[in-house]
């Protein structure tokens, strides 16, 4: 046959390790062709925008106007961004956003894993149930609550006015300035206190048995088990649940977007949505490059100490 | 009896506690519920029926919701449908009831074919592309195998927005603009970022002894790979794509931004569901129930894999 040529002699008269690597591709050559594609995608489809994006923020270029002269104009939109008192008004209203959704899910959150670690019959089946509205997506969310939310023949303000005795059709909870920032806090509170209920379950599961056992034959009371084991023991993992939604959180655009479009007015227009008015609406795409930077930079520096603290939880 | 059993455990909460948990958490549970089951019953109210005050509990089921989901029809005179011969079909006997007749069908349909079109692409993109970076992460020396991990990580934290605004000009420059094959690019960049987090944590279980035994064997470093490490990673494979197909389902930001007509979503279609005189609730309602079918089997097939999602890997039960 035509196999026993002098290469295959040669190849059967070679040590095996040798011959492994002679075979097929080398181990660094694989790594390399294994990242590789993965990481074009990223530079093509991130990477490159986003050079591109920090070049429009130098430029007075509107995307209405492609064949217009485009100027350089240095950092005067950043310089006006900075200094521009409106700029606070969706800073405010992303901070009472943050603050409120946050500060609610982890309560509850908290509370509703506590609970369903007491193992009672058949705490998986009723755990799956709740975890349903974080799967949604906040497109349908968003625009099924607008429908509750609607006055007389929303199903939420004919609850709230059978509980409170108040008429349905007294209050908007979209149209009105004083409630519309809690409109937007209860649905992202619906939606998203199972998250943070699962990952404090993981973590009050992580808790090991003994350690409560130990604390039984030092006669320590539950009150103070709970304060000096449950809590600090469950603390990284609610970190990391903190974290992960003040990230999406402050860059929340979906369910504003759907819920009330920043309005009445701009009392609920958190940032991404100013980003949207002045990019898409306004047309001012050298401005919205330059506003869109400056939430990177922030949203940036979070996912650093969010990175650092996935990698405490996992190291533990 | 129960309490007998029971009793052994310091730690086993006493049958008073357990019972008092239960019924705050299935109180939760089902108000939590409420505005879903609210939704699932508007798609089976007529028009009328949706939006009557008091909000109806109990009513006549009508198909009208569905009807209108599917169709476009238009109003006529009541002679002209008079001389038509009988309906055919039960949402034009609904039509002809409110004096319409159907015309068309609706973009629903289409709009829902490019959410799986678009879902199934990208998810096999990235599922594709994440299991090779992630056993390259995996197994060999990368160097700045940290940065590169981080890096991948960080173009997840990407403000959509902020994105939007370039990819909407250079899809514009490259004609992908309202393109499937744009937004697969697209959903499979935001996506690759999960899957490569989540692969690598599957394939780190997997013990290095499998493949080395193979190559022993005579099977080279790919043919391992593939025969080896591919198989025992299957579950880690489907669950990873599961999280990126419900990703690349319920995505709004993008689509809205970056789709109008030909590759637009079921998630930026179905708001503007609109009937006569304002918005068609029981329409909208229909596409929204239609719409989460595929996300509660897969939540329910997704259960013990969740935490680890949500968490790219870092929580693991």
């Amino acid at each position: 046959m035509s196999t026993s040529t002098l290469a295959t002699r040669a190849a059967q008269a070679t040590p095996a390790p040798i011959a492994q690597r002679m075979r097929g591709l080398s181990d660094r050559a694989i790594a390399w062709l294994f990242i590789a594609p993965t990481m074009l995608l990223l530079l093509a489809i991130n990477i490159f925008p986003l050079i591109w994006t920090v070049r429009l923020s130098f430029t007075n270029f509107r995307a209405n106007r492609p064949i217009a002269e485009v100027a350089n104009i240095g950092i005067d939109h950043y310089v006006s961004i900075l200094t521009d008192p409106d700029i606070w008004g969706p800073m405010q209203a992303t901070a009472h956003f943050l603050f409120w959704t946050i500060t609610l899910q982890t309560l509850i959150g908290f509370a509703l894993a506590y609970l369903i670690d007491r193992k009672f019959r058949g705490h998986g089946f009723w755990t799956t149930l709740i975890l349903i509205p974080m799967m949604l997506s906040p497109a349908v969310v968003g625009n099924f609550w607008a429908f509750l939310y609607q006055p007389q023949i929303g199903l939420f303000n004919y609850v709230v006015s059978f509980f409170t005795g108040i008429p349905p059709s007294s209050f908007e909870m979209l149209g009105s300035v004083k409630l519309a920032p809690w409109a937007i806090v209860i649905v992202d509170t619906w939606m998203w206190t199972p998250y943070v209920m699962l990952i404090c379950l993981a973590g009050l599961r992580s808790i090991p048995d003994y350690i409560y056992e130990a604390a039984e034959v030092d006669r320590a009371s539950s009150w103070r088990q709970f304060w000096s084991i449950t809590l600090p023991m469950v603390l990284p993992f609610i970190m990391l649940a903190v974290l992960f939604r003040g990230i999406e959180n402050f860059k929340m655009f979906d369910l504003v977007n759907l819920l009330t479009n920043g309005g009445p007015g701009s009392t609920t227009e958190v940032v991404s949505i100013t980003l949207k008015r002045e990019a898409f609406e306004k047309w001012r795409t050298g401005y919205s490059s330059a506003l869109a930077i400056i939430l990177f930079v922030a949203v940036f520096g979070l996912a650093n100490i969010y990175v650092k603290a996935l990698n405490a939880v996992k190291n533990r | 009896m129960k309490g007998i059993s029971t009793a052994h455990s310091v730690v086993e909460p006493t049958a008073m506690a357990k019972t008092i948990a239960m019924v705050v958490v299935v109180l939760y549970a089902l108000i939590t519920l409420v505005p879903l089951g609210w939704i699932l019953l508007t798609s089976i109210k007529s028009p009328p029926d949706s939006i009557s005050y008091p909000p109806k509990v109990l009513f006549e089921p009508s198909i009208e919701g569905y009807c209108n989901l599917f169709t476009t029809r238009s109003r006529q005179t009541e002679e002209y449908i008079k001389s038509l011969p009988p309906a055919d079909s039960a949402c034009e006997r609904s039509a002809r009831a409110n004096s319409m007749v159907v015309v068309s069908r609706s973009n629903y349909l289409p709009r829902f074919v490019n959410s799986l079109i678009v879902a199934i692409g990208s998810t096999v993109l990235s599922v594709g592309l994440g299991v090779m970076a992630a056993y390259a992460f995996s197994r060999f020396k990368v160097p700045g195998k940290d940065d590169l991990m981080f890096f991948i990580l960080s173009t997840r934290m990407m403000p959509p927005i902020a994105v939007a605004i370039p990819i909407y000009l250079m899809y514009r420059e490259l004609g992908l603009s309202d393109t499937k094959l744009g937004m697969i690019l697209l959903y499979s960049a935001v996506n690759v970022s999960l899957a490569v987090w989540l692969l690598k944590g599957f394939i780190d279980e997997i013990p290095r002894e499998y493949e080395e035994a193979a190559m022993v064997d005579g099977y080279t470093r790919l043919q391992a790979f593939r025969k080896v490490v591919l198989p025992q990673a299957t579950t880690g494979i489907v669950a990873t794509a599961i999280f990126c197909l419900i990703f690349a389902w319920n995505e709004y930001a993008f689509a809205v931004l970056l789709t109008s007509g030909e590759a637009q979503t079921a998630p930026p279609f179905i708001p503007i569901i609109i009937g006569e005189g304002g918005q068609d609730w029981p329409a909208v309602a229909a596409g929204t129930t239609l719409f989460l079918i595929p996300i509660l089997v897969f939540t329910v097939l997704l259960r013990k894999h969740l935490l680890r999602g949500i968490t790219f890997g870092a929580v693991r039960k």
